[in-house]
C-alpha cells in the first residue's frame, strides 16, 4: 500500500494498474452514502477494470484537461490495519490523508479511509477492491475526484 | 449598474460583459431579482415519501426543511426559528414527527405548527402560539413531481412560468412505466471555483464537446461506440439543436449517439446488457408508439430551466441545480434520476452509465470544471481590459439553430438581462 501510494503520487500509472487483479473494482462512493452499493447508489466513482483502464488512457492524454498540468499529490497512509482474513483474499484498512495542488497556490485536501480486498495472485498480493471513503459530509471545496484518488 | 449594458445584443453580435462573472454587487442584485424573482427548484417528490419525510437543504441562500406534512403534502419550511432564529432542523434528512429547536426547546409539527414552548405561562395575554409556526416561503408549487419555490408572491403560477420547458420534463418522464421518475440515493454535491452562470452555458453548449472532452469520445470509441463523421459544415457526431422555450428556459434537442439507459444499447454497457435494455425499448414501443419511442430513446437533451437547475438527459439522466457562493465560486448538487419501477438490474446500468461521464468523478465532467475554472481564472484580473465575452454563433443564420450555435445561450442571457434590467429592489 505505501508503494501503492508512491506509485500514485509519482503518475507512474501503469505501474499501478500492474497492481490490480483483471477483475478489480475502484470506488469512491458519494459522501452522503458512504457504505452503499454502487448497483443502487450513485457514487462518485464506481469503475470496473475496463472503465479502470479507460481512466488510465483518459489520464495519461494532454487532453484530460482536468489533470493537465498535472496535479501534485502527496499521499500519507497510517492506521493499517487487517480486518479480515480467509484462504481467498484479505481485507484491509488504512486511513489517508492526500494534499492535491493546483495553480495558484490551492491545496485541496482529501481525509478518509481505504476498504481494500487483497488477493494473492502468482505469489503477490494485488487489488482487487479498493474503496476511498471521504470523511468530509460532502465533496465540497474538494471539488473533483479527477485524479486516482 | 443600470447605467452600463452588461449584454449587447446587435444585428450581427451578441456580447456579454465580464462583469457579470466577477461583480460582487452584481452578484447581489442577481439574488434578488434573478433567484428571489423566479421558480428555484427545491428537490423531488420522491426524496420525501412519508408523513414526517424531511431533507434539510439550502435554496436560494436560505436554509430550508423539506418535507411531507401529515396528510403526506409536500411542504418547505424556513428553517428558522421563530423565537430567536437558530435553524430548528440540524439534521441532512430523517424522519420526524416534532423537530425542535435545541436552543431554547420550542417545537413545531410535522405541519410546521408550534406545538411546545417550555415555560408558556410566562408569556404576555396575547401570546398565541399559532402566530409563530415556521414560515413558509410564498409560493411551492410542483410540476410532475419537481417541487419549486418562489419568493415572489405574485409570481405567474409554475405551469406557465415553466412554458416550453414542459414538453421536454415529460418527455423525460415517457421513460417510465407509470410516468414517475425517483431520485436514487446518493447526492454529489461539491463546488467550483467560478460564477454559476459559466455553468448554465457549459451544460447546454456543445460547441465545446469535441474539444473539451476529446478523451471521454475517445474512451468511448476505444470501448466500440460507433460515431459518424459529423455531416458537411458541422462538428458534431450526430443533428441536433438548441432551442430557446421562452422565459429564459432552452434545451438541445440530439439524435443520440452516445447510448441511453432508455433504451439505446452501446458497447461499454456490456453484452449482458443488452436483453435488458432491448426488454426496455419494447415496454416504450408498446406503451407510446413507434415514433414516440424513438423520440425518448434515440435522443437526448439538456434542458435548462431558468435560472439554475440542469435536466441532463443524455448518458442518464442527472438533476443539476447550482448556486452562488460568491461572484467566482458556486456551489452544485446533483442527483441521478431513474424510472419508479426500474429492475434493479436496470438500475445498474443507469448508474455506471452516468458515472461514465457525469461528475466530480466522471471521464468528462471534470474537464467542464477545469474550463470553467480557466475561463474565472482567465476573466478574473482582466475584465477591464478584455470587457467582452462573444455568443454570436449562429447569429446570421436562417433556419434552424444547431447545439453547436449559442441560440440557446443568447436565450438565457436575454432573460437574464431583462430581470437584471427590471429590478425590484
Amino acid at each position: 500500500m505505501f508503494r501503492e501510494a508512491a506509485l500514485l503520487d509519482e503518475w507512474r500509472l501503469d505501474e499501478w494498474l500492474d497492481l490490480l487483479t483483471a477483475d478489480a473494482r475502484y470506488e469512491v462512493p458519494s459522501n452522503d452514502r458512504p457504505d452503499a452499493d454502487p448497483s443502487s447508489t450513485l457514487f462518485t466513482i464506481a469503475d470496473d477494470i475496463a472503465r479502470i483502464r479507460g481512466r488510465i488512457t483518459r489520464l495519461k492524454d494532454r487532453n484530460a484537461h482536468a489533470e493537465f498540468p498535472r496535479s501534485r499529490t502527496r499521499r500519507l497512509i497510517g492506521n493499517v490495519r487487517i480486518v479480515g482474513k480467509s484462504a481467498r483474499e484479505l481485507r484491509v484498512e488504512a486511513n489517508f490523508v492526500v494534499y492535491r495542488f493546483r495553480r495558484d497556490g490551492s491545496v485541496r485536501e482529501y481525509v478518509g479511509r481505504y476498504r481494500y480486498v487483497l488477493r494473492p495472485e502468482r505469489g503477490a498480493l494485488k487489488i482487487a477492491r479498493r474503496q476511498a471513503v471521504l470523511d468530509a459530509m460532502e465533496l465540497g471545496s474538494m471539488g473533483l475526484v479527477s485524479f486516482i484518488l | 449598474m443600470n447605467d452600463r449594458p452588461l449584454v449587447l445584443n446587435e444585428a450581427d453580435s451578441f456580447r456579454v460583459n465580464r462583469a457579470t462573472m466577477v461583480d460582487p454587487e452584481i452578484l447581489e442584485l442577481e439574488r434578488r431579482r434573478v433567484f428571489d424573482a423566479c421558480w428555484i427548484y427545491v428537490g423531488h417528490e420522491s426524496e420525501v415519501r412519508a408523513p414526517g419525510d424531511f431533507r434539510t437543504r439550502t435554496v436560494c441562500g436560505r436554509p430550508v426543511i423539506f418535507c411531507r406534512d401529515s396528510k403526506s403534502a409536500v411542504r418547505v419550511f424556513l428553517n428558522t426559528c421563530r423565537h430567536r432564529g437558530a435553524m430548528v432542523c440540524r439534521e441532512t434528512e430523517g424522519n420526524a414527527r416534532i423537530h425542535t429547536c435545541f436552543y431554547h426547546g420550542w417545537s413545531y409539527d410535522r405541519d410546521g405548527r408550534l406545538d411546545g414552548v417550555p415555560g408558556e405561562k410566562d408569556y404576555p395575554p396575547g401570546f398565541r402560539k399559532s402566530d409563530f409556526g415556521l414560515m413558509e416561503p410564498p409560493r411551492v408549487e410542483s410540476y410532475r413531481g419537481f417541487v419549486f419555490l418562489s419568493f415572489d408572491p405574485s409570481a405567474a403560477p409554475l405551469v406557465d412560468y415553466l412554458a416550453g420547458a414542459k414538453e421536454y420534463i415529460d418527455l423525460v418522464l415517457d421513460q417510465s412505466p407509470s410516468g414517475r421518475m425517483e431520485v436514487i440515493e446518493g447526492a454529489q454535491d461539491y463546488e467550483i471555483r467560478a460564477n454559476w452562470k459559466l455553468l448554465v452555458e457549459n451544460s447546454f453548449d456543445d460547441y465545446h464537446l469535441l474539444t473539451t472532452h476529446s478523451t471521454w469520445l475517445d474512451y468511448l470509441k476505444s470501448a466500440g461506440v460507433k460515431m459518424q463523421r459529423p455531416d458537411r459544415g458541422h462538428l458534431l457526431p450526430s443533428h441536433g439543436v438548441g432551442k430557446p422555450l421562452g422565459n429564459g428556459h432552452a434545451t438541445t434537442d440530439n439524435v443520440n449517439f452516445r447510448g441511453r439507459p432508455v433504451a439505446k444499447w452501446i458497447p461499454v454497457y456490456g453484452e449482458a446488457a443488452k436483453p435488458e435494455i432491448e426488454r426496455i425499448r419494447a415496454e416504450l414501443v408498446a406503451r407510446l408508439g413507434e415514433a414516440r419511442a424513438a423520440r425518448v430513446a434515440d435522443t437526448n437533451r439538456n434542458l435548462i430551466v431558468f435560472p439554475n437547475l440542469l435536466l441532463a438527459d443524455g448518458s442518464s439522466v442527472t438533476i443539476r441545480t447550482f448556486y452562488p457562493v460568491a461572484p467566482d465560486r458556486m456551489r452544485v448538487r446533483a442527483w441521478a434520476l431513474g424510472p419508479l419501477e426500474e429492475t434493479p438490474s436496470a438500475r445498474a446500468i443507469r448508474l455506471d452509465a452516468f458515472l461514465t461521464f457525469y461528475g466530480p468523478g466522471g471521464l468528462a465532467t471534470p474537464d467542464d470544471v477545469e474550463a470553467l475554472e480557466a475561463v474565472q481564472t482567465g476573466i478574473a484580473a482582466t475584465w477591464r481590459e478584455v470587457p467582452w465575452s462573444v455568443m454570436s454563433r449562429g447569429m446570421a443564420k436562417t433556419g434552424e439553430q444547431l447545439n453547436s450555435d449559442e441560440q440557446h445561450l443568447r436565450a438565457f442571457w436575454m432573460q437574464w438581462d431583462k430581470l437584471m434590467r427590471a429590478g425590484r429592489d
